[in-house]
């Protein structure tokens, strides 16, 4: 009974320190809105959530849905090239040197940099911020999934071998079951660097979205919206990482 | 005609310290319908020689055979159990060996490699565990499991690698008595190459046994006849005086051996922990055995 009060209080306290310290930052910075300020102007669009006034001007859970939708785009894309890419790498060695130097350069690359690329290649933000996400977001499926096929026992192996298994069949039956653990753990990674990276390419690009409304909002002065939509961020990625989190565990339960 | 035939085979692995030699000039010939096992310590590159037995690994030099004809690459008419039952965890013990059914015979439709699946699942008697995974099962079931997809695929040789290696005492004898049923009942028996390192096990299932030489590289002994009636019992070769020769002789043989090429202060080497094995499968059997075997 008292772990569990405790189990309870203890997150508690830390928010209710979290709200005091924001406050004492807003005492000191005038122009940071309050806890309280910021709820007073940001009511409407919690209260509303689904409430279209506006391109822009949407409630938040609306808001957070276009962004959750190119995300969604953006992630399937990117996972959609770095799975089998991962599974090539991993069954090759040779594909693997050549490749491997490449990766290391890229991986590193910030979304930022890659979205004026995105905006010449494809002439127009949508497609531009799905390639950001996709390109940023894809590394860590890559390298699970590599992993994951270079971590499969000698013993399937040899199972495929003595049972004569085509490849596909050793593929279908074999890699891929063996491998899915790793591939989710990827996948976990990879969304949570698709919703990094979807803030920074509605920013640039200006489409609707919990991006596009924090610069938005930034540049009409609005600095209560931007620390909604920082929040609504923050929740909406900790939701989609227990989401994974939860499929992985499945996974690996088996 | 032999179904296995291994002529002069001789086989080495390059390592980072350079090559090292694991078979030298191993011979055997298995006949048809025959069991034969291979006893040596652990270590001593037994796993190698039948894996190349069963065209799963080829050989630096030397002919293998099978069935009168060169083989070139993994034998079709053969099966494998491992020590450590190599099963599928994401599959029921049903889906494990329908596995291998299909890719035994591709033509059959799911419906009829499914019955053959079940059919050998309960000849070794898990008619009820079928939708069970492996993480379910015990080791002695998993290793059932293991058998049954053996021999689902109807084959002509079963090469058995140390498989009750993993096993308590108890289930062990259980499933070497079923094995040994299972290999020779039905319209014919299977030829079976086995290697092990329990010198008892041996004298319980086969026809011959082939004490492996410790190297590197190991050789292969002559064959030593078990001319004991079967069905047998581990009760009964404790009574029996042809199995206490047999016994004593196979020790005595692979003792020899070790004593042969045995260096000093090296415990921990693999001729070290081999030497521990045969003297502790020597105490098994009794000291009387062990004695009278270096007496003759």
């Amino acid at each position: 009974m008292v772990k569990r009060v405790v189990h309870v209080m203890l997150p508690a306290c830390g928010i209710v320190l979290g709200l005091a310290g924001w406050y004492l930052a807003s005492v000191a910075v005038p122009d940071l809105p309050s806890p309280a300020r910021t709820w007073e102007e940001s009511k409407l669009y919690i209260l509303e959530p689904l409430t279209k006034r506006g391109e822009t001007d949407q409630g938040i859970v609306l808001l957070a849905y276009y962004s959750l939708l190119r995300v969604a785009r953006g992630f399937l894309l990117g996972i959609a090239i770095a799975t089998p890419l991962g599974f090539l790498l991993g069954v090759s060695k040779t594909l693997t040197r050549m490749f491997d130097p490449i990766m290391q350069v890229l991986r590193p690359i910030s979304p930022l940099a890659w979205l004026p690329l995105g905006l010449i290649l494809f002439r127009s933000s949508e497609p531009a911020a799905l390639f950001a996400i996709a390109v940023c977001s894809m590394w860590p499926t890559v390298i699970n999934t590599m992993m994951g096929v270079r971590a499969i026992p000698q013993d399937y192996w040899n199972v495929a071998k003595v049972l004569r298994l085509s490849r596909t069949t050793t593929f279908l039956r074999i890699i891929v079951p063996a491998t899915l653990p790793y591939m989710f753990t990827g996948y976990r990674l990879s969304l949570g660097i698709a919703w990094l990276v979807i803030v920074a390419s509605e920013m640039l690009t200006g489409t609707p979205g919990v991006g596009g409304f924090l610069w938005q909002e930034y540049n009409s002065l609005v600095y209560a919206h931007i620390l909604l939509a920082i929040l609504t961020i923050g929740v909406v990625g900790l939701t989609l990482d227990r989401l994974m989190g939860l499929a992985e565990a499945r996974l690996r339960a088996i | 005609m032999s179904i296995i035939e291994l002529r002069g085979v001789s086989k080495s692995y390059s390592t980072a310290a350079g090559i090292k030699p694991v078979l030298r000039n191993a011979s055997l010939t298995v006949e048809d319908g025959e069991f034969v096992s291979i006893v040596g310590a652990m270590g001593s590159g037994k796993t190698t020689l039948l894996s190349i037995a069963a065209g799963l690994l080829p050989a630096d030099a030397g002919d293998v055979w099978a069935g009168g004809e060169p083989l070139r690459e993994i034998r079709r008419d053969g099966a494998f159990v491992f020590q450590n039952y190599s099963l599928l965890p994401w599959f029921s013990a049903l889906e494990n060996v329908r596995l291998a059914v299909d890719a035994a015979f591709p033509t059959l439709s799911r419906d009829d490699q499914r019955r053959a699946a079940t059919e050998a699942l309960e000849r070794v008697g898990l008619g009820n565990a079928v939708q069970r995974r492996p993480s379910q099962l015990s080791g002695g079931m998993r290793q059932r499991v293991a058998i049954a997809r053996a021999l689902a695929t109807k084959p002509r040789v079963l090469f058995l690698d140390e498989p009750f290696g993993a096993l308590d005492a108890l289930t062990r004898e259980t499933l070497q008595q079923e094995l040994a049923r299972l290999c020779s009942d039905g319209e014919r028996t299977v030829t079976t190459l086995m290697i092990t390192n329990s010198v008892e096990e041996a004298i319980l299932l086969s026809d011959r046994i082939i004490p492996m030489l410790p190297g590197p590289p190991a050789t292969l002994g002559v064959p030593i006849a078990v001319p004991l009636p079967r069905p047998r019992t581990v009760a009964d070769l404790a009574r029996q005086e042809e199995a206490t020769r047999v016994r004593a002789h196979v020790v005595a043989t692979l003792t020899a051996a070790m004593k042969d090429r045995a260096p000093v202060g090296s415990a921990f080497s693999r001729t070290g922990e081999a030497r521990e094995d045969i003297s502790r499968a020597g105490d098994r059997f009794g000291r009387t055995s062990l004695a009278s075997a270096e007496e003759s």
